[in-house]
């Protein structure tokens, strides 16, 4: 009845890309032009708080280990936070640019959580490379949302921001339960399917 | 002495510029999509749905990166465009 682990990342995905292409439109027309309609500014906060929610059932539904329950318990704390606390500042309730630094604590916790519930190796299988990947990737680009507290309004830094949403979108579209990464497999992680 | 080339960009061409961009991505993401299925035939189901469970008919990653692109354009930049277009007419 469950869908496969590598669907719900593949579902995930699909959400992820539409985060990192509204984020990128927002960074190339300014947030002005972006703000024009109302309804568009809450759009990509919207989205991440969403997501956040949708990872409960993820959490309560995938229960192979305890370190994969925590895992996505945490991620769904985070992106729903970090969603949440966007959602207010741009209703105009929160008023602190520094609410701004959940994002760079979503990025961190997520990337450790990636790194830590992924127990095998790199080259164990496709799904273990990408998920150290994912890991690492989270962790360093935290810089990004970091500086954007201070700088805002840097179009170069909302740029590099959403490329990397939409960095994580393909990372998780390559993600695979079963198949080669560079032509590794371990004999550990079964046979592989289509 | 004149000199032929442009140094600078006029105003109106960066903005010409941002419209095309804009209205390019959610294309790109669709053409993005359309290439993956060409070159993995075997990850769109709907091609062979004989014994698929329901899962595997409905979530093709293919055809969500095309779906992802359709929403985009439909509903984000199509409305986003004419913003920046008026935006721009108002600003000149």
């Amino acid at each position: 009845m469950l869908p496969h682990a590598e669907m719900v990342h593949w579902a995930f995905a699909a959400g992820i890309l539409l985060v990192g292409l509204c984020l990128l439109c927002e960074a190339i027309v300014g947030e002005e032009v972006w703000q024009l309609r109302p309804w568009r500014k809450y759009l990509w906060p919207g989205l991440a708080f969403g997501l956040g929610v949708l990872l409960w059932p993820v959490m309560a539904f995938f229960t192979n280990s305890s370190i994969h329950m925590y895992a996505h318990g945490s991620w769904a704390e985070v992106l729903m936070l970090a969603g949440g606390a966007e959602l207010g500042l741009v209703r105009g309730r929160l008023r602190s640019p520094l609410w701004r630094l959940t994002w760079p604590v979503a990025f961190v916790v997520t990337g450790t959580a990636f790194i830590v519930h992924e127990q095998n190796p790199w080259l164990f299988a496709r799904s273990a490379f990408l998920h150290h990947l994912l890991g690492w990737t989270f962790v360093i680009a935290a810089i990004f949302p970091l500086l954007l507290v201070w700088r805002p309004r840097s179009a170069v830094l909302q740029a590099c921001f959403a490329l990397t949403i939409v960095t994580v979108s393909v990372m998780l579209f390559a993600d695979r339960d079963v198949a080669p990464i560079f032509g590794h497999l371990s004999p550990l992680a079964g046979s592989p399917h289509r | 002495m004149e000199t032929p080339f442009v140094h600078r960009l006029p105003a109106a061409v960066a903005r010409t510029a941002r419209v095309r961009i804009v209205s390019a991505i959610g294309p790109t993401v669709m053409a993005a999509g359309v290439i993956w299925a060409i070159l993995q035939p075997y990850r769109v189901t709907l091609l062979h749905p004989r014994g698929q469970g329901a899962w595997w008919l409905l979530i093709e990653p293919p055809l969500l990166v095309i779906a992802v692109g359709i929403v985009f354009a439909v509903l984000v930049a199509r409305p986003l465009v004419s913003d920046l277009e008026e935006h721009d007419a108002a600003a000149r």
